[in-house]
């Protein structure tokens, strides 16, 4: 069947395909051009390459188990994804989070929020022309990365946020290498700031091009970093704030003009905010529990063989891959209903309650089952308004779960953003979009 | 506060055709009349209320209930910060309702998502085809009486 274009376009023009696999279109996804030389008359993009079925596979899962398909949707900045879906299943179960895990969450969010940018702004500038731009974008990341991966134990698939908190504590001399990771980005950014504000190619090809007005970005439904580079103040981080972020205190950039170097310039402001956050919050986290001496405790097959006996009152030593599943760890970080929260391995190990409530968490039609009825509830991803609407019939699984992807809202401006412009034009302004195919295309 | 405001002048003005308003986990849903979609929301869109972003459209298949299907809108406000669900439900038989590109530009893409993934019609739309999916696709995949592992055989090459 052919495609819209081809039915419209003039016998004159001339139909140019770029993508779906094209250095610029990071990602997959095309854009068909009609041409008259260089100017574009008419577009059509064209997604759903990387169509997985998200939302049925969805359906098929139990709440815990879907956790790790939510990394896969924007995989720029995964934290930010299991949060939303985190916060959205303790809005229907009524939980709340220990107020370190809390904190542990900004500090996450804002982290995936920075690696998310730089990394926007690294393709941008590089299809732009300014590789080294690119270079000390990912220098930077690398030093975030570190950080995540060091608390979490993955650089990008991290299912890292649990219903009721986080996973694991963060490392212990996490400050060093966070502080590190801050200063670094610091550096980056000023050098960028160097590099591109007043560099005469780069604002040829960003200043004024693709300029979206106020009425525009907010008929396309768009959110976060674009929209703000129009001038609407909206941030759900302010206007309806979750986890610590009211105890924070940050500014919302906004743009101007709404062309590409406002939303280029918004991104980078927003970095700096975001670094704030981060300071902040590690400044005002509570306090982690004192360690336990380990000084008598067992090891993990003497205390299962003392358990058949007898209760076993000593604390048990369990192996480092364990880590964040002790009993210590729960009251900072994970919190005590054992509804929702998987019981800490010493349990599971040594008393009869313990494995039969591992049991009744993983069986199934077991799990976490949220009362009926639907919730929607959304945080502030990378691109915008990251919202998760799920319906509950009862069960363990969702039988329905809908993710409001920003980057849907904004792609499908792209069209009107490049009529009339030139093929140069859609570079920058495709990157300036940041597009992440997976949360695009679910 | 506000959100229940709305919901009561909606009630006044549109009594006979909002079926049911109720409130879960705290937000406001409202039920109403298929053939009143287009006003009820050109109503909320406009002064004092300014709903003026469609922050997201969805569908859910409640098979085995009658009406089976059920179109979910989100609406938001920017100047009074908050949402509202609106809801209609759609029977299979006569699987259409209004299409919202006429107020709202990113319900094109939306609603084609919904078409492909649902196979419910939108009057008005100007472009109805699949989004995610491709032409030849069979069926459609969001709904419950689609297998989860169902293959499709392959389409040939385009000439």
């Amino acid at each position: 069947m052919p495609t819209r274009i081809q039915k419209e376009a003039s016998k004159e023009s001339l139909l140019l395909n770029m993508g779906p696999s094209h250095p610029a279109m990071h990602g997959t996804i095309r854009i068909m051009l009609e041409l008259d030389g260089e100017r574009i008359l008419n577009s059509e993009v064209e997604v759903g390459y990387l169509h997985r079925g998200f939302e049925k596979i969805c359906e098929n899962r139990t709440y815990f188990n879907l956790l790790p398909y939510t990394d896969r949707m924007n995989y720029v900045s995964p934290l930010i994804n299991n949060l939303g879906y985190v916060m959205t299943l303790e809005k229907m179960l009524g939980i709340e989070a220990p107020e370190r895990a809390q904190y542990i969450r900004v500090i996450m969010s804002e982290l995936s929020r920075i690696s998310d940018h730089l990394t926007c702004l690294a393709a941008m500038a590089m299809e732009c022309g300014a590789f080294t731009v690119f270079l000390y974008n990912v220098k930077a990341r690398e030093f975030i990365w570190d950080v995540i991966e060091e608390t979490t134990g993955a650089r990008m698939t991290t299912s890292y946020i649990r219903i009721g908190g986080v996973r694991a504590d963060l490392h212990p001399d996490y400050k060093t290498v966070l502080k590190k990771a801050i200063v670094e980005t610091r550096k980056v950014l000023k050098d960028i700031h160097g590099l591109l504000d007043k560099n005469k190619i780069y604002l040829n090809r960003t200043r004024d091009i693709a300029v979206v007005s106020k009425e525009m970005a907010i008929s396309y439904g768009w959110t976060g970093p674009c929209l703000r580079s129009t001038g609407v103040y909206y941030d759900v981080r302010k206007a309806s704030p979750y986890a610590a972020y009211d105890q924070l205190d940050f500014e919302v950039p906004l743009g101007e003009r709404g062309d590409n170097f406002d939303r280029y310039m918004v991104r980078m402001k927003e970095m700096e905010q975001s670094l704030r956050i981060i300071e902040q919050a590690m400044e005002k986290m509570p306090r982690p529990s004192p360690p336990k001496l380990m000084v008598d405790a067992l090891e993990p097959a003497e205390a299962i063989k003392a358990s058949r006996t007898k209760k076993v009152d000593k604390e048990i030593k369990l192996s480092p891959n364990l880590e964040g599943s002790e009993r210590g760890k729960y009251l900072d970080i994970l919190g005590t209903d054992k509804k929702y929260v998987v019981p800490p391995k010493e349990d599971t190990y040594t008393s009869i309650e313990g494995i039969i409530n591992h049991f009744k968490f993983f069986m199934r039609d077991h799990g976490i089952r949220p009362p009926k009825g639907e919730v929607y509830f959304s945080v502030e991803g990378g691109n915008g308004e990251l919202g998760y609407y799920i319906v509950s019939d009862g069960t363990d699984r969702p039988y329905r779960l809908h993710l409001r992807a920003p980057c849907f809202h904004i792609v499908s401006a792209l069209e009107e953003m490049i009529q009339g412009r030139y093929i140069a034009d859609v570079i920058p302004t495709f990157g300036s979009t940041n597009m992440i195919g997976g949360e695009l295309d679910r | 506060m506000e959100e229940k405001k709305v919901v009561e002048e909606l009630k006044k003005k549109f009594s006979d055709r909002i079926k049911e308003v109720t409130v879960q986990f705290g937000d406001e849903i409202v039920l109403i009349e298929r053939d009143s979609l287009l006003d009820i929301v050109r109503f909320l869109k406009d002064e004092p209320y300014s709903y003026s972003m469609l922050l997201d459209l969805t569908c859910v298949d409640y098979k085995g209930q009658e009406p089976r299907f059920e179109m979910v809108y989100h609406l938001f406000s920017i100047p009074n910060v908050q949402r509202l669900r609106i809801k209609v439900r759609l029977s299979e038989e006569d699987l259409q309702v209004d299409s919202l590109t006429s107020l709202w530009k990113n319900a094109n893409w939306l609603e084609r998502e919904v078409y492909d993934m649902f196979g419910v019609k939108f009057k008005g739309h100007p472009d109805l085809r699949r989004i995610f999916m491709y032409d030849g696709f069979e069926g459609h995949p969001l709904r419950k009486d689609y297998p989860l592992r169902k293959r499709q055989p392959r389409i040939p090459l385009r000439k």
